[in-house]
């Protein structure tokens, strides 16, 4: 197992999570549904996760998993409260499209 | 070393398809085999407790939480509002600035030696303990304190008001 992942360099890890990260963003920019834009923002922490996981990997210190431990309890919280908001949202607007919600816009 | 390659080609396809599918329950699919592709991206890694945290977390509590809002919405393919396609072509647009930017910027860096497990323990749970109960304890109750405060607010949130303001 440990020597398949021998020799990877770790530019590859970064271009990839790099290229996951955008995906995410084009995701974000791209789409109206609230929910598919809640996906997108998982995918971005999820790449950042495989980042510094890699990296803690590499250098050989654990600090970095534990990191990526809190970054995961931390999206379990967003999600749950940002679904609750999203389903508060759909009660009072009927809709899912964040267009809808410009009374903040300037 | 192919195996990798093989795997992240299948998590940039599965990420992709999550952002285009049109139904939003094909791209919660979509979403949970790419987060597959991650745990198997944690396991070519050495990092044993974190791929079956991921597994668990994402896979299960937060996939199933997306699975029951979207039923709960009763979403199909005809709701999905839709951007029009200038907006979508410049988001693109955008994402890809972004791509070009980070690459090129990454070229400047020396190419690193191959990635290599140093110490095979480092990932696994006994390790992983030792340091987050030591190094990391006030983080780690900080962080059910943070849970604790998400629960009550979704919970909040979620209830219906019986007199409108």
């Amino acid at each position: 197992m440990f020597e398949s992942i021998q020799s990877v360099p770790l530019n590859h890890y970064i271009l990839f999570c790099s290229l996951i990260f955008s995906i995410g963003v084009i995701g974000v920019l791209i789409r109206r549904n609230v929910i598919v834009i809640m996906m997108s923002i998982e995918l971005m922490l999820n790449s950042v996760n495989l980042l510094l996981v890699a990296f803690s990997v590499f250098h050989g210190d654990s600090s970095g998993q534990v990191f990526v431990f809190f970054v995961m309890a931390l999206a379990a919280a967003e999600v749950a409260v940002g679904l609750a908001i999203i389903m508060m949202v759909y009660r009072n607007t009927r809709s899912i499209d964040i267009d809808i919600l410009n009374k903040l816009r300037w | 070393m192919t195996v990798f390659y093989f795997v992240a080609f299948l998590s940039l396809f599965f990420a992709i398809m999550t952002i285009i599918s049109k139904n939003p329950v094909h791209s919660v699919l979509y979403l949970v085999v790419t987060f597959f592709t991650f745990s198997i991206h944690y396991i070519l890694l050495n990092a044993q407790f974190l791929a079956v945290v991921n597994f668990i977390v994402y896979m299960g509590a937060i996939m199933v939480l997306f699975l029951f809002v979207l039923m709960l919405l009763n979403m199909n393919k005809d709701s999905e509002p839709l951007k029009s396609v200038f907006v979508k072509v410049m988001g693109v647009i955008a994402g890809m600035c972004l791509v070009v930017t980070l690459a090129a910027s990454f070229k400047f860096l020396k190419t690193s030696a191959p990635l290599e497990v140093i110490d095979p323990e480092i990932g696994l749970v006994k390790n992983l303990g030792r340091v987050l109960f030591k190094e990391f304890l006030l983080p780690f109750e900080l962080s059910s304190l943070l849970l604790l405060t998400a629960m009550v607010g979704a919970v909040l949130l979620g209830k219906k008001d019986k007199k409108k303001i």
